[in-house]
């Protein structure tokens, strides 16, 4: 049997990415256990509140064991909080906040300002042919790229809001929201070429 | 990469704004009057705070005309928290909406609980950037909500009360109305948009989809890590709290359990765990013992 793709569903939207997967005939599951996690092929982190998610994988015992196994090498994906919790280091973050990793990158938390200067816009995306249609809410921003991080997407201002380290993907936009399924696609490729 | 260049970017657009409301889905939104609450709830995990003056508890104890909160109150919030703020405007309030958008508040709560403005009339909430909630009661309402621009809806059981069965019924009726239409054929929807007072094009497009088109939260009376579970297994996206917890013995663990009820709604080992040792629930008032023009929900239509 093949293992499915685990999105993580403490808070947020999950059950967009589970549908998105879904709209290309990938299997996708909620997990919310390190066992759950454990019978996964692949780690998305959704879109949320990213100390939101920090505390209640904090709660139940999940933050130690799902940053084991990206550092372990399971392919995962995260969308805007979840690009969050994938940094190695997070700018602006509250107190006590600590991410997964698996990026060597530092990203700001809610970069742009409050819902206001939330916005949506076209962009490139390095191994997709045509733009991209990408929503922005509250997003952040990838503020400094280690050594081994490839940038595969930025603003037309040369901000970095799409990047990726081994199995490791992270965007600050919502393909779960719009539509889009060839980014998930990407990260599907990925968790197949790993399994 | 290809050669096309990228569009202008869009602020405000619809996408957007519902946009916020999704990534709020699973999370508990708290009632704060102090900056000092509103660290207590994003310390217990809130995915957002609501700025008001009173909470709705003390505005039924204390009577009066209930309005947008004070500016540097709300100042005082958003400086303190990283999550989302919201703040309440009177119904059909326009001009308070104004004021909280300038304030920068990330969601306006078109709400019930402060006094109406317009006995009337909704806010026209297309003329701004911010997104709304709005609250309602039954699947007809929700739907002009959404039609006049509301990017979140919540059904609005009682306020103020701790007492859940207000909530329950909304829920139940928003989402078995849903269930309803989703039954009918086509030419049986024309009828349905007349009698739900709703656009035709939007009524087929929850019929066709079995859902709202923006997320759907539980508000009034919930007060117990059960209540918010229960809420979440009817269906709903997400639940807000008001009087719950600042008005119970002991709001850090209240909201802490809360928060965690609402993402393992479905286990109960899990809600008997959050469910111990978290003393007082607020006092309550039976929903049955509010006189008529005292119960919130019939304010908004």
């Amino acid at each position: 049997m093949v293992k499915p793709i685990g999105v993580l569903a403490l808070q947020g939207d999950y059950r967009e990415h589970i549908a998105t997967f879904g709209a290309i005939g990938v299997e996708a599951v909620k997990v919310r256990s390190v066992e759950e996690i454990d019978a996964c092929a692949g780690l998305v982190i959704p879109g949320g509140e990213s100390s939101v998610i920090h505390r209640l994988s904090a709660t139940y015992n999940l933050f130690q064991p799902i940053r084991e196994r990206i550092a372990d090498g399971l392919p995962t994906f995260g969308t805007c909080a979840g690009l969050i919790m994938l940094a190695s280091e997070i700018l602006d973050k509250t107190d006590d906040q600590e991410p997964f990793g698996g990026l060597d990158v530092s990203v700001r938390r809610n970069a742009f300002g409050n819902q206001l200067d939330s916005f949506e816009t076209d962009l490139e995306f390095s191994g997709i042919e045509s733009l991209v249609h990408a929503a922005f809410i509250r997003a952040p921003i990838v503020e400094r790229v280690g050594k081994d991080v490839e940038v595969t997407a930025k603003l037309s201002d040369g901000r970095i809001v799409g990047v990726r380290q081994g199995n490791v993907m992270g965007i600050s936009f919502h393909p779960e929201v719009t539509g889009e399924t060839r980014i998930h696609a990407l990260f599907a490729e990925i968790v197949a070429a790993a399994r | 990469m290809t050669e096309t260049k990228p569009n202008q970017p869009v602020v405000a657009s619809t996408l957007v704004k519902r946009g916020l409301a999704e990534m709020l889905k699973g999370g508990v939104i708290m009632d704060v009057v102090t900056a000092e609450q509103a660290r207590i709830a994003e310390d217990a995990g809130a995915v957002a705070v609501m700025a008001l003056e009173r909470v709705p508890a003390d505005i039924r104890a204390q009577g009066g005309v209930s309005r947008m909160s004070d500016p540097d109150m709300i100042d005082g919030i958003i400086a303190e928290v990283k999550i989302p703020v919201m703040a309440k405007a009177r119904i059909g309030h326009f001009v308070e909406a104004q004021i909280l958008e300038a304030l920068k508040v990330d969601f306006i709560d078109e709400s019930e609980v402060l006094s109406p403005a317009d006995y009337i009339n909704h806010i026209d909430k297309w003329n701004f950037d911010v997104p709304f909630v709005c609250g309602a009661t039954n699947l007809g309402e929700a739907l002009r909500r959404i039609t006049e621009g509301a990017a979140m809806i919540r059904s609005k059981g009682e306020a103020g009360t701790g007492d859940v069965s207000e909530a329950t019924k909304h829920i139940r009726t928003i989402l078995g109305e849903i269930r309803a239409l989703s039954a009918k054929t086509d030419d049986e929807l024309f009828v349905a948009a007349k009698e739900l007072q709703a656009p035709f094009e939007l009524v087929r497009e929850v019929a066709k989809a079995g859902r709202l088109p923006v997320p759907l939260f539980v508000a009034g009376g919930v007060a117990t890590p059960a209540d918010a579970a229960m809420m979440m297994q009817l269906g709903a996206d997400g639940v807000f709290v008001g009087s719950g917890i600042f008005k119970s013995g002991n709001p850090v663990d209240r909201a802490k359990a809360i928060v965690k009820a609402a993402t393992f709604y479905d286990k109960p080992e899990i809600l008997a765990e959050v469910s111990r040792g978290l003393g007082e629930a607020m006092v309550g008032i039976n929903v049955a013992d509010l006189p008529a023009p005292h119960r919130l929900a019939e304010r908004g239509w």
